[in-house]
């Protein structure tokens, strides 16, 4: 077990190395939550004045739902740089060292985890900026990440087995474009769920995002509701487990066509 | 150590197959071993499946059937013992371009798990032995081909390796950095005694550096033997007698044709041409017997036949005219 976390900290630091190798990528990961923040608070500035969302400044409300959905639209892409690595042949390099099998999963796990607390950090800065407030204080927004970085687990996980699978960008890309926006929209990330359509409200239920949505925000609000805290936070561990699973044995589907 | 067989072959391919999921059939019952301490060289055109026996040999690739053992484990059974005890340099396989030649060694040396302490002293070892120590502090990209293909093979070494695999070690190098890889790999096995498997498209590659080749051709081995042996079993060296008379040609054929051990005889004006198992040994009885004839000569040669006439014998095709038709569909 400590060799899959040594092996898991070498390849993490070695999957940094590359991301920061790469400046525009770089400056766009940390933009881009700032963007998203920005777009939707100035759109949908005023629907808090709708009854339901129990809170005055809406983007009270959109901040944990943004940073959350940022985490989803950043890990998604994960399989493109699990192709990368295929396609530059590093990935079977990595694969003939005597290194854990769930390391290398995990080590682009470990990246995504990094990023995401740094655009976390963005993203709650630049919402205190704007005027946010975060009743739960450190612990909410410990909560907040920690719920960000589950669900981000769970889908780079899926995304990196998609693309050691697919081996094409195009499938990566028809997949997200078409997961992305429906997961966002049917999900409480901008909108509260007395509002929604009763059948929207009903499908967000299956919704990791919006499991992550509503723990973040209730972690962050001024009472937050321990019980749905776990319980979201308990499904999260479950599929992010059950994703880093199926990751680590496409292995195997990749090795009869290597 | 372990004292089970005395003296197991460090690599060993039994009946491989393999066929890819679109149907291509890259393996079809490939067998061959490498003893301890042999640089053995796998020689074959394009899409022989050179590559995919690599690949199978160092876990990366699993064969449909048939048994692929390194340094005596069973590639499927035990990898990760395998992977510990083997280096691979491969175009298939590289390191990313990103960071510099000493930071690349140390990093593979920490997944290797080596100690702080013995990786430094490694390290400058490697960047010594291949000539990078002076650009050890670059960036990687910034390295010439040559440089990069050095670097990639320090690498694979840093952990003292049993066996290395090298995936066409000298392809896409110019001829200078060509000769100097064939002085590194050929001290490799010299200085300590490392099982080395290569894979090549050059002829003369093979025969410099390998002391056993075994060609390849659509996924099976079709001979096997050191270069000597492969040319030998050609049945034999080439003779060429120039006859200082025309007019005695077909006395001279007569002569020749009655010695033991002498085939193929032929005519062309001036010249006999003919076959013997031993060339040059056949040489001086075809001159006794000529002179004692009264049959003058004018020049004789003695041709080895070359690693070329082999891949033609073994494969009906001439080694060019092969790379040549593979190169128009390979990526
Ligand atoms: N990942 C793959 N998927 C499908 N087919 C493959 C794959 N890799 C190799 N092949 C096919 O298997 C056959 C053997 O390929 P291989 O790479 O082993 O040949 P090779 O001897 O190394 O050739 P080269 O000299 O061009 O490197 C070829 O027909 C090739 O097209
Ligand atoms: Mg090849």
């Amino acid at each position: 077990m400590t060799t899959v976390f040594r092996d898991t900290w070498w390849l993490t630091r070695r999957r940094l190395a590359i991301f920061l190798n790469q400046p525009g990528y770089l400056v766009v990961t940390l933009i881009q939550p700032a963007v998203w923040l920005f777009l939707f608070g100035n759109l949908f500035r005023r629907v808090v004045e709708l009854p339901g969302f129990g809170v005055d400044n809406y983007l009270d409300y959109l901040v944990p739902g943004v940073l959350v959905m940022n985490a989803l639209a950043s890990s998604i892409w994960a399989g493109m740089g699990m192709l990368e690595e295929i396609e530059r042949g590093t990935m079977n390099r990595l694969l003939t060292l005597p290194i854990s099998r769930t390391a290398i999963m995990s080590a682009g796990l470990g990246e995504h985890a990094v990023a995401s607390i740094v655009q976390s950090g963005i993203i709650l800065g630049m919402g205190a900026l704007g005027g946010a407030t975060y009743p739960g204080g450190i612990v909410g927004m410990v909560i907040l990440v920690a719920s960000a970085i589950l669900l981000g687990t769970a889908v780079a996980s899926l995304s990196n087995a998609l693309g050691m699978v697919a081996g094409e960008r195009e499938t990566i890309i028809g997949v997200n474009s078409f997961l992305l926006l429906p997961t966002t929209f049917l999900s409480s990330v901008f909108m509260a769920k007395d509002l929604m359509p009763g059948w929207i409200a009903t499908v967000a239920r299956f919704n990791p995002l919006d499991w992550a949505a509503q723990m973040g925000r209730s972690a962050l609000s001024a009472s937050p509701d321990w019980g749905l805290i776990a319980t979201r936070g308990a499904l999260l561990v479950v599929i992010a487990a059950l994703a880093l699973m199926v990751s680590v044995r496409t292995f195997r589907t990749y090795q009869r066509q290597v | 150590m372990t004292a089970r067989e005395p003296r197991s072959p460090a690599v060993e391919a039994r009946d491989l197959t393999k066929t890819y999921p679109r149907g291509v059939k890259a393996l079809d019952g490939l067998t061959f071993e490498v003893a301890e301490g042999e640089t053995f060289g796998l020689l074959g055109p394009n899409g022989a499946g050179k590559s995919t026996t690599i690949k199978i040999l160092t876990t990366l690739a699993k064969a449909d059937s048939g048994v692929a053992r390194v340094v005596g484990q069973d590639v499927t059974r035990d990898p990760q013992e395998v992977r510990r005890r083997i280096g691979v340099c491969s175009p298939g396989f590289r390191a990313e371009p990103v960071g510099r030649g000493v930071g690349k060694l140390v990093a593979a040396g920490r997944l290797r798990r080596l100690d702080v302490v013995e990786l430094r002293r490694r390290v400058s070892e490697l960047l010594d032995r291949f000539g990078l120590a002076d650009a050890a502090s670059r960036k990687v990209r910034t390295y010439s081909g040559g440089m990069q293909r050095r670097l990639d093979i320090a690498m694979a070494l840093v952990h003292r390796p049993r066996v290395l695999f090298l995936d066409e070690p000298t392809t896409g190098l110019d001829p200078e950095a060509r000769t100097a890889m064939w002085q590194e790999i050929a001290r490799l096995s010299r200085d300590v005694g490392m099982t080395v498997l290569l894979t090549t498209h050059y002829l003369e590659e093979a025969d410099r550096l390998a002391d056993r080749i075994a060609i390849v051709d659509r996924g099976r081995i079709v001979a096997e033997g050191t270069a000597d042996q492969l040319k030998t079993e050609l049945e034999g060296d080439g003779i060429d007698i120039e006859l200082a008379d025309a007019t005695q040609a077909e006395l001279a054929r007569g002569v020749v044709a009655s010695l033991p051990g002498i085939r193929e005889v032929a005519v062309e004006q001036r010249r006999v041409t003919a076959r013997a198992q031993d060339g040059a040994g056949a040489v001086p009885a075809a001159l006794a017997a000529l002179e004692r004839a009264g049959i003058g000569v004018a020049a004789v040669s003695v041709t080895r036949p070359s690693l070329d006439d082999v891949y033609l014998r073994h494969t009906g095709r001439r080694f060019a005219e092969a790379a040549l038709a593979a190169s128009g569909g390979d990526a």
